[in-house]
């Protein structure tokens, strides 16, 4: 069983000697993340790993640094220290990251963002999101094919977005978008869905149903997530692990374990308590 | 007069070709604002007394790449670029006033770089207004799916290293190299006016992106054709005409958009 | 000094009446333009501005002074866009472009017929360039009432503008009749505009209104302050401005001089470009966990909304 990761500070050295106990081949190892901007240290000695199909939440208060850790992942910040692993291989700096993006690990890693950035008026179906999670970075334009048809029809269905394949993205609700950019990440076959903040902004029933669409990915087709949020409670019957991020640090493990009243006291540097209510989790500041 | 049917035909379907994306992406001001480097660059061009076509081109693309250095990205990206734009825009027109002003051709000039001047078409001027078509269609083609990809998605276009920065580069140029050999056709003011209307009226009537694109490019063919037929009978200029059918087409777009059936409720899948 | 100021610069008349109506139309347009600004409304301001275009064109076409002209199709426009609505911002941008596009394609017909009418040439010129020199004396106690009250109309409304910039909701919660507030404040963006197209032409009035705004906003975070920087900014390049195009009747080609316009415009862009050079060590750091968020920092998250630059209160 996986033990809770606290912060300490490692050196790159101590890490490699240290045989991980995890499950065999990781999907995606941190080892000591440290991020930097503005001169501030935003994120600091963060590390945790991610195995096949597993379910991970990255859970902690707006301004925390979760969008930074996944920006982090995807190879859009450099971190100022520590490395990311994926799939054993390290994610290299900004040139060598895009070659070994286009190559190995635009496969490993389809990224969820929060929202499209479009109006209702935008002349894009919910199918043409998809399809340009197939080929969206080919050049050219892309001519109607069988076989692309089929591949963009399997990935609407796997989310339950079929039904409205056909209307103009723009026009969807905030639960049926979410659907489609999950199905325009998953039409490439990734080992690892990455999510930024994918219940933000949706009603309680859409939160629920995505909830559900991601569960199923990571338990029926062995796709690994990773998401953000702010509120753990949604995520408490698929998580299985979570990675609490707070005060520029964290802590990552099993849900009961990292989240109590001493482990997150100690994260956050001021008292704070855990309160569990009816399977609800609130963390609540001391004074 | 064939001459002028051939390049105002030529000038719609570049118009419709760059006005899908210029207003897919936002860009309305944009279209709006380097037509008028294109005039500043005609003015400076007649007054230094070289060939047109330099002027017109040199100009547009520093319009276009000045846009595109001092343009902001990420947050607050659409009201820094719109302040840049204002500014580019209006550099760009006082530096044609300046130009226009000094070679003292005031009214004809003036009036003919802003408006349009179709009648006066010449055939050598068609070739290099051809060229530049075709060249702006291959473009935006070779292109098509990075645009789309960076126009709806950029984080995602980012993470797969599509460089959205480089994208709105392209697609400046490409826009300013369109519409360089344009104005003199329609004039600076209103070639935006014909990649605007027909591409609002478009994307109002279907959801593909490539019918889209095809239908911006009919409408602002046929925008052109009745405008010339209508100047022809009435002598009145034909930016006006471009202007008003142009709008009228968006109108009609909307139209059509409020009566149509709202997107069918279709069973939808299991979610599992 | 000679150099500069050429003779008989301060005793000739127009140039009184250039530098007088200069003034207030800079401050005028350096003040709303602060809100033009942090409302996001550089588009739509310019769109005014050209819409005011074809009123000008249509009063040259009846004979009246073009400044009524502007005026009155100014502040349909802006009763016009406002009815449009602040939502689905790309529509509107849209919209606005199109309703632009039908207005220029009249004011390229009432020039037109103008032209046919009477002998002037160079009527298009003057109207969409401005002619800052030959305003009709009698016209100025209209012009300077006009931007007196605008102003006046402005700093009377500040607080609340400000408010329903920044959060629309807010102030509608607080009881702020939001639409009407933006009405009022763009009936002073159109006489400010009208102003403008008198001076420098409809077209060219959007750097006036948009260009010290938009220095001042990366200067400073207070909007008390930032308006009085535009106000400012917007005085010095129109006054030098004047200036030089009085000079250049000296300069190449002899005797004809380079247009106002030319002048103010490039002076707004030179201004702007030099609020880019401002030391690093000016930028105050960002901290997303500080909560305390005072008045000032409501204006710096406005002006990083509006793309202006770093905050000091923003959530990360």
């Amino acid at each position: 069983m996986q033990e809770v990761q606290k912060t300490a500070t490692v050196t790159d050295s101590s890490l490699a000697a240290e045989k991980p106990r995890t499950a065999p081949a990781d999907l995606l190892r941190l080892e000591g993340i440290g991020v930097r901007l503005g001169g501030r240290s935003v994120l600091g000695d963060v590390s945790f790993s991610l195995g096949k199909g597993e379910f991970t939440g990255i859970i902690g208060p707006n301004g925390a640094g979760k969008t930074t850790l996944l920006r982090v992942i995807l190879g859009l910040i450099e971190p100022s220290g520590g490395r990311v692993l994926v799939d054993g291989a390290p994610l290299h700096r900004k040139t060598l990251h895009r070659k070994t993006l286009r190559n190995k690990n635009k496969a490993a890693i389809g990224y969820v963002p929060q929202k499209l950035v479009i109006d209702p008026d935008m002349p894009l179906r919910a199918r043409d999101v998809v399809s340009l999670g197939l080929d969206g970075h080919r050049l050219g334009f892309g001519f109607p094919s069988r076989q692309r048809r089929a591949l963009v029809e399997a990935a609407l269905a796997d989310v339950g977005a079929d039904g409205y394949a056909d209307a103009r993205v723009g026009e969807l609700s905030g639960g049926e978008q979410q659907r489609v950019l999950i199905a325009h990440a998953l039409i490439s076959r990734p080992k690892l869905l990455l999510l930024d903040e994918p219940l933000a902004n949706l009603d309680l029933r859409s939160e629920q149903e995505i909830v559900a669409v991601l569960g199923k990915l990571a338990r029926e087709h062995e796709i690994s997530v990773l998401l953000s949020a702010h509120d753990m409670n949604p995520l408490l019957g698929v998580m299985d692990r979570i990675v609490y991020v707070a005060n520029g640090h964290a802590a990552s493990g099993p849900t009961d374990e990292v989240v109590t009243s001493a482990g997150l006291t100690e994260l956050y540097g001021h008292h704070v308590d855990v309160v569990r209510v009816h399977g609800r989790v609130l963390v609540v500041a001391g004074e | 007069m064939l001459n002028t049917w051939i390049a105002a035909s030529i000038v719609a379907v570049i118009a419709g070709i760059t006005g899908f994306f210029a207003v897919l992406r936002g860009q309305t001001f944009t279209a709006h604002a380097i037509p008028n480097g294109a005039f500043a660059g005609a003015a400076g061009a007649s007054l230094l007394g070289i060939n047109v076509i330099w002027g017109l081109v040199v100009f547009a693309l520093c319009g276009a790449l000045g846009i595109g250095a001092l343009g902001a990205e990420g947050r607050g990206r659409k009201a820094r670029n719109d302040v840049v734009t204002a500014l580019a825009l209006v550099l760009m027109l006082g530096l044609g006033a300046l130009f226009v002003s000094i070679s003292s051709q005031y009214a004809e000039e003036t009036y003919s770089l802003l408006f349009g001047e179709v009648f006066g078409v010449s055939r050598g001027e068609v070739l290099p207004i051809l060229g530049l078509g075709v060249a702006a269609a291959v473009a935006i083609g070779v292109a098509f799916r990075p645009l789309m990809l960076t126009s709806a998605l950029p984080e995602v276009a980012e993470a797969r290293g599509v460089s959205t920065r480089r994208m709105d580069l392209y697609f400046l140029i490409v826009m300013a190299l369109a519409t360089s050999m344009t104005v003199p056709v329609v004039g600076a003011l209103l070639m935006f006016s014909l990649m605007i209307g027909p591409a609002a009226a478009a994307r109002s009537v279907t959801a593909r992106p490539g019918a889209a694109m095809a239908l911006s490019v009919v409408i602002a063919l046929a925008t052109v054709w009745l405008s010339i037929a209508l100047s022809y009978q009435t002598n009145w200029p034909l930016g006006f005409f471009v202007g008003i059918i142009g709008a009228a087409f968006y109108l009609i777009g909307l139209a059509a958009r409020a009566v149509a059936p709202r997107r069918a409720v279709a069973p939808r899948g299991a979610v599992g | 000094m000679h150099y500069l100021f050429e003779p008989g610069l301060f005793s000739s008349g127009p140039v009184r009446t250039a530098l007088l109506v200069g003034t207030v139309l800079a401050v005028t347009s350096g003040v709303i333009g602060v809100f033009a600004v942090l409302r996001g409304q550089s588009f739509a301001g310019h769109s005014l501005a050209d819409v005011a275009t074809t009123g000008g064109s249509g009063a040259f076409l009846v004979g009246l002074n073009q400044f009524w002209g502007f005026l009155a199709a100014g502040i349909a426009a802006a009763a016009l866009m406002e009815a449009i609505g602040v939502q689905r911002r790309r529509g509107r941008d849209v919209a606005t472009g199109v309703v632009l596009g039908a207005a220029l394609g009249a004011a390229a017909l009432f020039l037109y017929l103008g032209s046919l009418q009477t002998a002037t040439t160079g009527a298009s010129f003057t109207v969409l360039f401005g002619s800052i020199f030959v305003i009709s004396p009698d016209t100025v106690p209209a012009l300077v009432a006009s931007g007196v009250i605008a102003l006046f109309v402005v700093a009377a409304l500040a607080r609340v503008l400000l408010l329903t910039s920044v959060s629309p909701d807010l102030a509608r919660a607080r009881g702020v009749n939001v639409r009407l507030v933006g009405i009022a404040y763009l009936a002073a963006l159109a006489v400010s505009v009208s102003l403008a197209a008198v001076a420098i032409g409809a077209v060219l009035s959007t750097a006036l209104l948009i260009g010290p705004s938009a220095t001042a906003l990366r200067v400073t975070k207070s909007p008390a302050r930032a308006m009085a920087v535009s106000a400012l900014t917007g005085l010095a390049a129109t006054w030098l401005g004047i200036v030089l195009a009085y000079d250049s009747y000296y300069w190449p080609p002899h005797g004809h001089g380079w247009p106002v316009s030319f002048f103010v415009v490039a002076l707004v862009l030179v201004g702007y470009l030099l609020s880019y050079v401002r030391p690093r060590a000016q930028r105050a750091p960002r901290s997303p966990h500080e909560d305390e968020c005072g008045p000032e920092a409501i204006v710096a998250t406005a002006a990083t909304a509006a793309g202006t630059e770093g905050a000091t209160c923003s959530p990360a």
